[in-house]
């Protein structure tokens, strides 16, 4: 539940913490092993961008802590991120590099 | 003339918390700092990963990233690195419930899990360089070489400040009320590993 600051509660416990470690290592593991599958190359990539990307969400949510903290550090990171995202992309659009 | 009094929906900005003065948001101003922080790393490795991804595919001579990639090599790396996000986060739960020793003893792990992983990069720099690609040699290595090594640098730093807490600890100076100290130094830590970890698929197991 929300506080009025905008948090969402308590971390999580260390049992957790070990948790969420483990399930990095698996889709890590499960990144390598798809790597060598090369079954689809443009599903093998977009496979593996979404893996990269629920590592880097389940690392920021919970070991950083923006799931439990206060709402404007979520906005911060996220807003600054999407806007570097959509810049990058733009420009490399600009530059042919997708084409 | 006459004061207002102090309300209970003004802030009193004469008080201190532990962390501090007390804000507006009821945030440290050193936490802000830091996530403003990271936000500009944002913009600094979106160039660093836009130029590798601009300069990808465009040498006229190798060696190429199929020719030197070592994944299995690089994988194990990253487990290390990833993992060293778990120590860090661990040393964090052990100073907010006041246990000292925990937190010298997860912090040294984190700071030795970090120095395996810049180990492994100097190794690969030094493989790479053996077969003949250096910063020099093409697109691929000017553009290789600077993203990894300024994620190395980065990594390097948060040895840098995991040592200086383990020795403020020592010293009886990092105490349980100023547990965002380590918080402020495991965001840091933490960026680096999520910056490796769009470096490590985008770069090496989707290099062309």
């Amino acid at each position: 539940m929300a506080d009025e600051h905008g948090a969402h509660g308590a971390h999580p416990t260390e049992a957790q913490y070990v948790k969420i470690a483990l399930i990095l290592a698996a889709v890590t593991a499960a990144e390598v092993g798809l790597y060598y599958t090369k079954f689809s190359e443009s599903l093998t990539n977009t496979i593996l961008i979404v893996m990269a990307a629920v590592k880097f969400i389940m690392v920021a949510a919970y070991f950083m802590h923006l799931k439990f903290d206060h709402k404007i550090l979520r906005r911060l990171f996220i807003t600054g991120f999407i806007l570097a995202s959509f810049c990058y992309f733009g420009y490399l659009m600009t530059l042919g590099v997708f084409v | 003339m006459a004061t207002t009094p102090a309300t209970a929906t003004t802030p009193d900005i004469s008080a201190h918390t532990e962390h501090g003065h007390v804000t507006n948001t009821g945030l440290s101003n050193e936490k802000l700092a830091m996530w403003a922080f990271l936000g500009s790393e944002c913009l600094l490795f979106g160039a660093l990963i836009s130029t590798y991804f601009l300069y990808r595919g465009k040498s006229i001579s190798g060696p190429t990233p199929e020719d030197i990639y070592d994944i299995p090599y690089t994988s194990v790396s990253s487990f290390v690195l990833l993992m060293s996000s778990l120590t860090m986060v661990l040393a964090l739960a052990a100073i907010q419930r006041g246990d000292y020793r925990r937190l010298r003893v997860w912090l040294m792990a984190t700071a030795l899990l970090g120095a395996s992983f810049i180990a492994g990069q100097v190794y690969e720099f030094t493989s790479f360089i053996r077969e003949g690609l250096t910063i020099k040699t093409n697109l691929f290595g000017s553009s290789f070489f600077v993203l990894t090594g300024f994620h190395g640098v980065h990594v390097t730093l948060g040895i840098i400040m995991l040592l200086s807490l383990w020795n403020l600890s020592l010293r009886g100076k990092l105490t349980q009320d100023r547990s965002e100290v380590v918080e402020i130094a495991g965001l840091y830590w933490h960026f680096v590993d999520v910056v490796w970890i769009v470096i490590f698929t985008v770069i090496y197991l989707i290099p062309t």
